[in-house]
């Protein structure tokens, strides 16, 4: 079994972000970067799918800044097998730029399954899966929370307002990772040694025209102070008296 | 610049889904700033009154996809039909509700038509032949105003932000129909069956108003009492990644930077710290209650309206208190 993993560097989801000087992106400084969660989910899940078939590989992309190294490390702590970083020219690539960038390079590997996070938790695209697949020709699932590969056939639980939904789809294809799906694994300290030796192969990627452009980044407007409506089972009429004169709910 | 706006109306069971009624509105209240028109997507099986229905909102015409392979939801078979009434539309917005199924719609379109989407919009705006829009990153901590620069423009907008237009019942929606150019056997994906969750309640991300515990519940069984005061709200009952964890409720309903984003008119938090990863998913919702014995808590710093004491005295009066005041309402 054969998964490439497509990971990104993002910002600590607990992390302090303040606008950086050029008002279209953020300032780095100080913010601690991590693998967007999801992406950690769909790395387990491919360990779990080379470990259960007794053989195959577990490959690593990332696109971004040369920082994202250090994000391909940590999937290869995990036990991927091999990581490719493509090194972004760009500071900020929309949603299609970035597919059809992965797409590019992805065309030259082989796989029998491809692997996404659900979204990436920074700005929250939700699409890039879906439009590397669709550049890719190949079968796409998202939202997936449960797997089962047998014969070349992928039985996968789909996440769906209200319930889920069954789908089915032959490999190759393509899927994004939803928690539930698979609990990823705290790399081991072997696994931490050993992924300093594991092959990282850095390639250059072009640049491309976007779709849309951040025209700039604003800080969501303040909330008015809250007020405490009381103490205890003693705040229930102040609140209800809040709640129809103010907020006007009922 | 095409003056068309097209909208996917989604429905389920027959019935427009409020964030899609919510999507119908936006689209017409576009086309009426650029002198056009709002032209609607439906695909389902038995959907054709559906379709002319959508002309009470705006729709001036209505793509209609009705077959009973469609009946469940294919992210290939769909998108094949919405990038066809983009063909034939030539729009120069698609619009969709940001909700599972226009997400995952509006990322397979973008694959067929080769561009991006912006997902999850709270503001969307139409100025010299350009579109601008909002739309919170970061988990909410910062808003970016993207600009498209080439048409069409694919647009998904958060259920809850934008305002349903006042129904006109007897307009109708002409209807032109896409015929299924394609088997179910042609499809690459399409999902064998549907396991609904049964409930009454409304979905999380549409719900009007929504009633969440934290660890603060202390165990599963509690959550009978949250249930107890959204029922009397007509509200969705919703959860912190604490509560999710401990296994008291299914991830499904997980609200925050790894779940759910909600926006609805009135969030009640109870046993919830305020985490910025739980906040992420609900600070915009418009008002906000927090219910917690620990006043230093940081969701007091969100909240509109508090109130510090043990959840386990002030849910159920609450609760008592609501179902008085609506009952005889
Ligand atoms: C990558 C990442 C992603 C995350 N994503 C999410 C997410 O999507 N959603 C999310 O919610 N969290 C998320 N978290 C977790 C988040 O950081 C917090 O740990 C979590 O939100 C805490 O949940 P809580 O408020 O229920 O629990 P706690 O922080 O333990 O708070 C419990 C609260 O209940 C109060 N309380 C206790 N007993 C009572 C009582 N009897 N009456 C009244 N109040 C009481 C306490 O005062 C306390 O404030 C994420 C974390 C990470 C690292
Ligand atoms: N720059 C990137 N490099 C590698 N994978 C990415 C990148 N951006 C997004 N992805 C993948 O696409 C998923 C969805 O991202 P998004 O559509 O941006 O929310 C992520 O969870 C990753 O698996």
């Amino acid at each position: 079994m054969r998964v490439c993993v497509c990971i990104k560097r993002v910002p600590d989801t607990a992390a302090n972000i303040r606008i950086g000087s050029d008002g279209k992106t953020i300032d780095p400084g100080g913010v601690e970067f991590v693998m967007s969660p999801y992406d950690e989910i769909a790395i387990e899940q491919a360990l779990r799918l080379k470990e259960s078939a007794g053989q195959g590989e577990v490959v690593v992309v990332s696109l971004g800044p040369s920082e994202a190294a250090a994000t391909l490390r940590s999937g290869l702590a995990m036990g991927a097998d091999r990581a490719v970083l493509l090194k972004d020219p760009m500071k900020y690539r929309d949603p299609y730029g970035v597919a059809s960038t992965l797409a590019e390079e992805l065309k030259k590997m082989s796989f029998d399954m491809l692997l996404f996070g659900k979204q990436a938790v920074d700005d929250d695209c939700c699409q890039v899966g879906s439009i590397v697949a669709a550049l890719l020709g190949l079968p796409f699932v998202g939202i997936v929370t449960k797997m089962e590969v047998k014969a070349g056939t992928a039985t996968v639980h789909r996440q769906v307002e209200g319930g889920h939904e069954v789908v089915e789809v032959k490999l190759p294809a393509a899927f994004s990772c939803q928690k539930g799906l698979a609990e990823p694994r705290l790399p081991s300290l072997k696994g931490i040694m050993a992924s300093k030796k594991k092959p990282l192969e850095e390639r250059s990627v072009a640049t491309v025209e976007p779709v849309f452009e951040v025209e700039k980044l604003e800080y969501p407007p303040r909330r008015a102070p809250g007020k405490i409506a009381g103490q205890g089972a003693e705040g229930v009429a102040p609140l209800l008296n809040l709640l129809k004169t103010e907020a006007k709910i009922y | 610049m095409s003056n068309t706006i097209l909208v996917f109306a989604e429905q389920r069971a027959g019935k427009l889904k409020k964030s899609a009624i919510e999507a119908v509105s936006e689209a017409k209240r576009q086309a009426d700033k650029l002198g056009g028109q709002a032209f609607a997507v439906v695909i389902g099986n038995d959907v054709q009154a559906l379709a002319e229905s959508l002309g009470q909102y705006g729709a001036a015409r209505t793509f209609v996809a009705d077959n009973p392979a469609l009946a469940n939801y294919s992210s290939d078979g769909y998108a094949r039909i919405l990038a066809e009434a983009v063909r034939r539309a030539e729009p120069a917005v698609v619009l969709l509700p940001a909700s599972a199924m226009g997400k995952d719609l509006a990322a397979g379109l973008a694959g067929l038509i080769k561009t991006s989407v912006a997902m999850d919009c709270v503001e969307v705006a139409l100025a010299d032949g350009k579109l601008v829009v909002k739309r919170p990153v970061y988990a909410g901590k910062v808003t970016a105003v993207c600009t498209f620069r080439r048409m069409p423009a694919i647009v998904t907008l958060r259920p809850n932000v934008f305002p349903a237009a006042q129904p006109e019942p007897a307009r109708k929606s002409e209807t032109e129909s896409i015929p299924l150019m394609f088997t179910a056997a042609d499809l690459k994906s399409a999902a064998r069956e549907l396991m609904a969750v049964v409930t009454k309640r409304p979905e999380l991300t549409e719900a009007g108003v929504i009633v969440s515990g934290g660890r603060g519940m202390k165990g599963a069984e509690n959550f009978a009492m949250l249930e107890e005061l959204a029922d009397a709200l007509g509200a969705a009952v919703g959860a912190s990644r604490a509560a999710v964890d401990s296994g008291w409720r299914p991830h499904e309903f997980q609200v925050g930077q790894t779940g759910k984003t909600v926006s609805p008119t009135l969030y009640i938090a109870c046993g919830i710290s305020g985490a910025v990863q739980h906040l992420a998913g609900m600070s915009s919702s418009k008002f906000i209650v927090a219910i917690n014995k620990d006043p230093d808590a940081p969701i007091f710093k969100a909240a509109s309206y508090g109130i510090v004491g043990d959840l386990f005295e002030v849910v159920p009066a609450l609760a008592r208190e609501f179902k008085k005041i609506l009952q005889t309402a």
